[in-house]
């Protein structure tokens, strides 16, 4: 991790560790002296709030573990034991839950801003790619952990999801008693499940620190999109970025001790309080409200294969991105075009949320299949076509000209 | 530091050679049993010995459903109204065409056994419910006729049957 580090401790003892091991310089540099654009806004502090949130769910989730049950049986009791014996167990647990939810929160908004200050082009494709695997990952473990709690919700998603995979042509089946661990989803299933979704946060924490580390190499983004080219263009990450960072984090605790304390259940389902059933599928079926986007889209193809395909394409269409965008200018502030269709794409995916929590008949289905056109429509035909044929506004000469004008 | 390459084969040559091929089979081996313990279990599998069910409680036009490797399978004992409508059917129009006879066995054609698993994205559809009077999955709205075969919906194949056959009049064995 890059930056000019001139790290120099007074203090003989460090002076003597730093000789040996110079992770205080490492530290130094990357997280106080490293220079940052002077003009990042708080769209930039989402990185921050995700660490942060990585850390509470890795936290919350250990103590968890200590008092979870990971048996068909006994996992319900379990968890209904976390909430009502275990001290503190209920908050524990609202914070888990939440905390799952706020993390998706967090993630989307940094993704969207990623998209619209073009932060996924030249030189930093990498980064970004590794930060479409962090959100793989996070779906994974997310859905696994939803699947513990082993109610109705968590058995039947985790029907639902396992038997995407039988939409393979040939193996399809047998891959699926493979994950199942048996003929059906049952113990060995909730187990295995169990083992992957605590080993996959540290797989993710694995994956951040590539995701900071390419950070670093590349150097941030900023909303002009251009590079910073002289010292006037940034400021040291501590203070400005640290203090930055950590306001909006407490706005952003905030907001999630709100949904913690006031409205713990709003963003679950009221299914998942029933025991798991296998024998009676629920009356609705719908996925937790980060995956609404994509379970709409499954839902709009009326092939079964296909409709898998295009709920995986969907996302992974992210990681070719860089390529897709022809455009040269990075941000979209001087792109008035890819304004008005980024936001059409903005609604779309809120929209495509939306239709992911309704019944799949009429209306609906007509909306899904054409939001599902537009979702893929901008990375393949309209993020291409708008690098060739788009009149782009004049950039600014630096950072600092931008933000202090012709005068700096 | 650099690596000087000799022209001539040497003995590190053959050490190379010999370590990488063992380190690539041993690897390969051990994947085996890394990826093998997650099939379905011995115990498992010897639950998932055939099991027999008595037909002679089930009423005229009821649909029972019993378990058999973890899978509900729908036994109905179909009335002459659902019996037609399952043969009335143009074959050309379906989405996985199969006449009602290779849904049941012969002589049988009131007894229905299919596994009760949406063929879309496994969930357990409804009886009785739908345009098709068969079943209706809440999931993702596939129906299916009174044979248990898709007719509208998502779901890309009728519902399976389970090996299974007539030990006498009223009883089947399931497996």
């Amino acid at each position: 991790m890059s930056g000019n580090s001139t790290y120099q401790p007074q203090n003989a003892v460090l002076q003597w560790f730093e000789k040996r091991l110079p992770i205080g310089g490492l530290i130094h540099s990357s997280f106080v002296a490293y220079p940052t654009p002077r003009n990042l806004n708080y769209w930039w502090t989402f990185g921050g709030i995700l660490s942060m949130m990585l850390g509470i769910q890795i936290i919350t989730g250990i103590v968890l573990a200590m008092h979870y049950t990971p048996h068909v049986d006994l996992a319900f009791k379990s968890v209904e034991a976390i909430m009502r014996d275990v001290n503190y167990g209920w908050l524990l647990r609202y914070l888990h839950a939440n905390g799952a939810a706020m993390f998706f929160l967090a993630v989307y908004i940094h993704m969207f801003r990623g998209i619209y200050y073009g932060s996924y082009k030249e030189p930093r494709e990498v980064l970004w790619i590794l930060g479409v695997i962090i959100y793989l990952l996070m779906m994974a473990t997310g859905f696994m952990g939803y699947v513990l709690v082993w109610g109705q919700m968590s058995f039947w998603a985790a029907t639902v999801i396992t038997n995407l995979f039988s939409a393979i042509p040939g193996v399809g089946d047998t891959i699926v008693a493979w994950l199942w661990g048996g003929y059906a989803v049952g113990n060995p299933t909730l187990n295995r499940f169990y083992s992957l979704h605590y080993l996959l946060p540290f797989v993710i924490a694995g994956v951040v620190i590539l995701h900071v580390w390419a950070l670093h190499v590349s150097g941030q983004n900023n909303p002009t999109g251009i590079e910073p080219k002289s010292e006037k263009d940034t400021v040291p990450f501590t203070p400005y970025a640290t203090v930055k960072d950590g306001f909006f984090m407490a706005c952003f605790l905030i907001l999630y001790c709100w949904f913690v304390f006031y409205v713990p259940n709003f963003l679950g389902h009221p299914d998942n309080y029933i025991p798991a059933n296998p024998a009676v599928t629920p009356a609705e079926i719908v996925p937790e409200w980060y995956y609404l986007p994509f379970y709409a889209i499954l839902r709009s193809i009326p092939d079964k294969l296909m409709g898998v395909v295009a709920l995986f394409g969907s996302i992974l269409i992210l990681a070719f991105l860089p390529w897709l965008d022809t455009s040269r200018v990075r941000s979209g502030r001087y792109r008035p075009l890819f304004k008005q269709f980024f936001w059409l794409w903005v609604i779309v995916c809120v929209g495509l949320g939306w239709l992911g929590s309704k019944p799949p008949e009429g209306i609906y289905v007509i909306l899904s299949r054409l939001f599902t056109l537009y979702y893929f429509g901008f990375f393949i035909v309209i993020l291409p076509l708008l690098g060739i044929f788009e009149k782009t506004k004049p950039l600014p000469n630096s950072i600092s000209e931008s933000v202090l004008g012709a005068k700096a | 530091m650099t690596t000087v390459s000799s022209a001539e084969h040497t003995r590190r040559d053959f050490l190379y050679i010999a370590t990488g091929a063992v380190g690539a089979v041993g690897g390969a081996a051990a994947l085996v049993p890394l990826i093998a313990q997650m099939n379905p279990d011995a115990s498992t599998i010897a639950a998932g010995a055939p099991i027999e069910v008595d037909l002679a409680p089930i009423a005229d036009g009821q649909i029972i459903k019993v378990f058999w490797r973890s899978k509900p399978i729908f036994i109905s004992h179909r009335s002459k109204k659902e019996i037609d409508a399952a043969k009335n059917v143009q074959l050309a129009t379906l989405p996985d065409p199969e006449p009602d006879s290779a849904r049941v066995k012969a002589g049988h054609d009131q007894w229905l056994v299919v596994i009760g698993i949406c063929t879309h994205l496994g969930c357990i559809p409804l009886a009785h419910q739908g345009e098709f009077d068969g079943w209706f999955c809440p999931c993702h709205g596939s129906q299916y006729d009174t044979a248990g075969r898709i007719r509208k919906g998502p779901a890309p194949k009728n519902l399976p049957l389970p090996p299974y056959k007539f030990v006498s009049d009223t009883k089947i064995q399931i497996g």
